[in-house]
């Protein structure tokens, strides 16, 4: 039997052990009118068992299908390189099959490893403490939200400022996660021409509020004025949170040192850390905040300390937020963070360093300057804002960029995001991005082949 | 030692990312770092042996028997793992077109097809990221539904004493008042309390069944009716499904909507605490709010549901997918499973329970409920041997520790004192169990005979018991630049 490793005779005598004659008895408590498996046709639409190697076959065609695409997509989740040792020893058993480390004294190994995870991430964006991740980067910023709502002593306010060049699922991911708690999500727009929010036209007097949020890069790629728009926020004793790219903050301003006094929560998606693509999942979302404000910090939190003969050692900490405590009144509903994730983002950075994680950004942001120089000396192509960036720019196609895109699908190239659904006045935009991974021969391809395309397109 | 405490100011590891380092000029430098995060300085070799001796720093279920109860720690198919981190699933961007995802889509359709199955619903969309999300999704369902309706008297969900904490948690963050249903001597949901706070205010009530206290809730069909009959809605937690597999589905039991941890009962790997994955299933009432995205088949093509198809979703829970790869190593598991093997996973894990429950029992243990069956779990009480010999629950999962078994779950369910919560799943073999009981029998004998060397436990781990109150009031969450040690250069 598949993963039971029962003998007839093994099920006979723990059957006698327990004085009944058959399983069938163990179950005799359920109401016989529920019950499925005695009818006929018990489980059809799961297909019979099939072995090892036939669901290898199948998993094989059906991976293959989808192809290998040259990347020229981004929007929130990013092709870099990952060391070969990350995913060796990430998936190693020990890692990969342990549990949650209610047990400290058997899960030194994880426990330690989220420690480091948490200076690393802390570092990167100079803010004081880190939890050990949560499920990825909309939902840290939904979390940071609320987090934010109750941190903030000096307003009772529920709303919320969010630009609309933060990403539109994250915008999303908030408001299904936030609003039953009558919270309120105030956008603000961007200046037309920088892609950026104008802080000039910031209200001058906003009324009561909890939090802004600043996104850095934000959607567009492009670079947000973080000084002016944190001492906005502060100014009216709002809270600042970041969202941030985290290989992007080897080369930018960190949030902890936005404006006068700094973000006061960050958090993003920690996919670029090692984490391949992987059709969106999983990855991990993180969350740095003041030390001031640690206690109202949802999700689990690793501290370091000492056994009982003064060793040092690392235990979950500050659980007395926690649902399995405090239930109905805790911090979140969440039990679980990204461990594996966590444990594969930490080896990467750790593989990379300071210096490795600059290489990626440096190069990521040179490739993507190359790739839009190239695409924008094509006629009928151009860019649309003058923000700075960090490796994604939003540019517009003088040809309908539907057809554009599947003629470029067909050359099994993914030319980058069709911002015309979520932002309607950016008809016949796309966001490209290029990384660190793609070559000079990789961006003239995407080049010639688009300049294929518009010269056989009537213009838009 | 820490990574950064085996750090050399300037060790790099040139070969893992690009040689060039190509100038900016176009960032102006009021946005730009101006020095350097501190992070490791370590070669390769230096950070491989690090992590895998951190590694080895952990119980896991690849090495050790790992019986925590509601936690279903069955062994995680190697194959689940290779296949699903094929190279073209890897490097599929979850924003890339449908043309070019459909060898991934009909893997994640055909999975929300076999969680239909299994679980008897209408509908299932796979999104939520783990349990506790999936809870989020039901509950928001679960007001939507009422919202559409104009029911908007409904604020209070009942939840039974003996639930996880993340069903109160939940309640509160869809905006609910949570009431507690206290639990009979049996077990049992207390039925007259349940009928005496019933009412027009019900929008809900969470139940897990079979419930934490490891018996199967008999009274679910009269449940059911008093809380339809109020005109709320039933909630399935889904934490002990792999108790029922295939036996009885929670459709069939009257509920409205259900989570599924795919990490218990669909095998995918814990991860050391995550990433799991809380797929979600409802029926015809439910089934307009489910959250986006899900995957569509129109007999030729698979397809995205959202927004456009599922016009009152209770929206989107993630960036993407989920937990995309965790439904994938689900998916694989199902496949290998198959009809035939799913209702095994009900009937050998709930054999090695009662197995373990009739040794223990002749052992002279306690158990919580010793007039019922064990499900695919039971509680041991371990009161007496607290009181009689100043050795409590504690000690014993420490203890266990020495002797090479994970601890079962402690103190939870909080109804029962001093109890061990024990899941063996199926996939032991009965000499672990026999070695797992005779160690519990002796680590009482050994209570019996020193209590303070038990109370001392462990003693082979690579650490003593932790000092969590000096944890929480001397945080310590990150490692900070000591005396002597230089900052990375710029």
């Amino acid at each position: 039997m598949p993963f039971i490793p029962h003998t007839p005779d093994d099920e006979k005598q723990m059957l006698s052990a327990i004085g009944v004659d058959s399983i069938e008895q163990l179950f005799d408590e359920i109401p016989t009118g529920l019950r499925h498996d005695l009818g006929n046709e018990n489980l059809q639409n799961v297909p019979t068992h099939a072995s090892e190697m036939d669901v290898s076959r199948l998993m094989h065609q059906r991976a293959a299908q989808d192809g290998q695409p040259l990347c020229f997509l981004g929007a929130g989740a990013y092709e870099h390189h990952i060391p070969a040792a990350v995913w060796e020893l990430t998936t190693r058993g020990e890692f990969y099959t342990a549990y949650t480390p209610y047990q400290a004294e058997a899960s030194q190994g994880s426990l330690q490893v989220v420690y480091e995870f948490q200076t690393m991430i802390a570092n990167l964006n100079a803010l004081d403490v880190s939890n050990a991740s949560l499920y990825d980067g909309a939902s840290a910023l939904a979390e940071a939200v609320l987090m934010a709502i109750r941190a903030n002593r000096k307003s009772k306010s529920k709303i919320i400022y969010m630009p609309r060049t933060v990403h539109p699922h994250y915008r999303k991911t908030v408001e299904a996660i936030v609003t039953n708690q009558g919270i309120t999500l105030e956008l603000l727009d961007y200046d037309a021409s920088t892609g950026a929010i104008d802080a000039n036209s910031l209200p001058k007097e906003p009324g009561d509020f909890a939090a802004l949020v600043i996104p850095q890069p934000n959607f567009f790629g492009a670079l947000e004025d973080v000084d002016t728009l944190t001492d906005w926020a502060h100014t009216h004793k709002a809270l600042v949170i970041g969202v941030v790219n985290p290989v992007a903050l080897a080369i930018l301003k960190p949030p902890g040192e936005w404006g006068t006094d700094g973000a006061d929560i960050a958090c993003g998606e920690g996919q670029p850390l090692g984490i391949p693509l992987a059709s969106g999942g999983p990855y991990y979302g993180f969350m740095c905040c003041k030390q001031a404000i640690v206690r109202q910090m949802p999700g689990r939190i690793i501290g370091r300390t000492v056994d009982m003969d003064g060793k040092p050692g690392f235990t979950l900490t500050l659980q007395a937020r926690e649902q399995h405590i405090r239930r109905s009144k805790a911090t979140s509903n969440i039990c679980t963070n990204q461990g594996l994730m966590v444990t594969a983002s930490t080896i990467h950075m750790a593989l990379l360093g300071a210096e490795g994680l600059e290489r990626v950004a440096l190069n990521s942001h040179a490739n993507n300057r190359k790739l839009v120089e190239k695409l924008t000396a094509l006629d009928g192509v151009e860019a649309v804002f003058s923000s700075a960036v960090f490796h994604e720019t939003v540019i517009r196609l003088d040809a309908p960029l539907n057809d554009v895109m599947h003629a470029l699908h067909a050359q099994n190239l993914l030319p980058g995001y069709a911002l015309q659904d979520e932002y309607p006045e950016l008809e016949n935009c796309l966001l490209v991005c290029a990384t660190e991974t793609r070559t000079d021969e990789d961006i003239d391809t995407y080049v010639n082949h688009l300049q294929g395309i518009l010269s056989k397109h009537d213009r838009a | 030692m820490l990574i950064f405490e085996l750090s050399r100011t300037d060790r790099t590891n040139p070969s893992q990312a690009p040689y060039s380092k190509p100038e900016i000029t176009d960032i102006p430098a009021s946005m730009r770092r101006s020095k350097r995060a501190v992070m490791p300085e370590t070669s390769e070799m230096q950070t491989v042996r690090h992590y895998t001796r951190l590694s080895q720093k952990n119980f896991a279920i690849d090495t050790h028997f790992y019986p925590l109860g509601s936690c279903t720690m069955k062994y995680n198919p190697r194959a689940s793992n290779t296949l699903s981190m094929l190279p073209g699933f890897l490097a599929r961007h979850p924003l890339g077109p449908e043309s070019m995802g459909q060898g991934y889509m009909a893997c994640m359709y055909d999975l929300q097809e076999i969680l239909k199955d299994v679980t008897g619903m209408k509908a299932v969309s796979l999104t939520p990221a783990a349990g506790a999300q999936g809870e989020f999704a039901g509950m928001a369902m679960i007001r939507a539904y009422h919202d559409a309706r104009n029911d908007d008297a409904r604020t209070e969900v009942l939840v039974p004493d003996a639930a996880h904490g993340t069903n109160p948690a939940t309640a509160v963050m869809c905006g609910y008042k949570v009431r507690e249903i206290p639990t009979d001597s049996q077990g049992d949901v207390d039925l007259a309390a349940l009928k005496e706070v019933v009412g027009p205010h019900t929008a809900g009530l969470m139940l897990t069944n079979p419930s934490t206290l490891g018996v199967f809730e008999r009274q679910i069909e009269e449940i059911a009716k008093v809380v339809h009959d109020a005109g709320g809605l039933l909630y399935y937690d889904g934490a002990n499904l792999n108790a029922i597999l295939g036996k009885v589905r929670p459709g069939d039991m009257g509920f409205d909507v259900i989570h599924m941890n795919l990490h218990k009962t669909f095998s995918t790997p814990h991860g050391g605490g995550g990433p799991g994955a809380g797929p979600v299933g409802v029926n015809e009432r439910l089934e307009p709010f489910l959250p986006i995205p899900m995957v569509g088949y129109d007999g030729e093509n698979y397809r995205w549901m959202t927004e456009k198809d599922v016009p009152q979703t209770i929206g989107r829970l993630s960036t993407f997918m989920g937990n995309s790869g965790v439904l994938m190593r689900a998916y694989i598991y199902a496949r290998l499973l198959g009809r035939e093997g799913m209702v095994r996973v009900s009937e050998y894990s709930t054999l090695n329970a009662n197995y373990m429950m009739a040794r223990l029992r002749e052992k002279g243990f306690d158990l919580a409920f010793p007039d019922r069956r064990a499900t695919h779990e039971f509680i041991v009480t371990l009161k007496r041997q607290s009181k009689e010999l100043g050795v409590n629950t504690m000690d014993f999962a420490k203890r266990l520790l020495d002797y090479g078994f994970h601890a079962p779950t402690t103190y939870f369910p909080l109804l029962v004192p001093e109890c061990l919560l024990i899941e063996p799943t199926e996939t032991e073999d009965k000499d672990t169990l026999d070695a797992f009981i005779e160690v519990l029998a002796m680590i009482e004998q050994e209570a019996k005979e020193n209590a303070d060397y038990v109370k001392g436990a462990p003693y082979t781990q690579p650490v003593r018991r932790l000092d969590d109150v000096r944890a929480a009031r001397e945080l310590d969450l990150t490692w900070k630049l000591e005396n002597g040690q230089t900052e990375a250069g710029s």
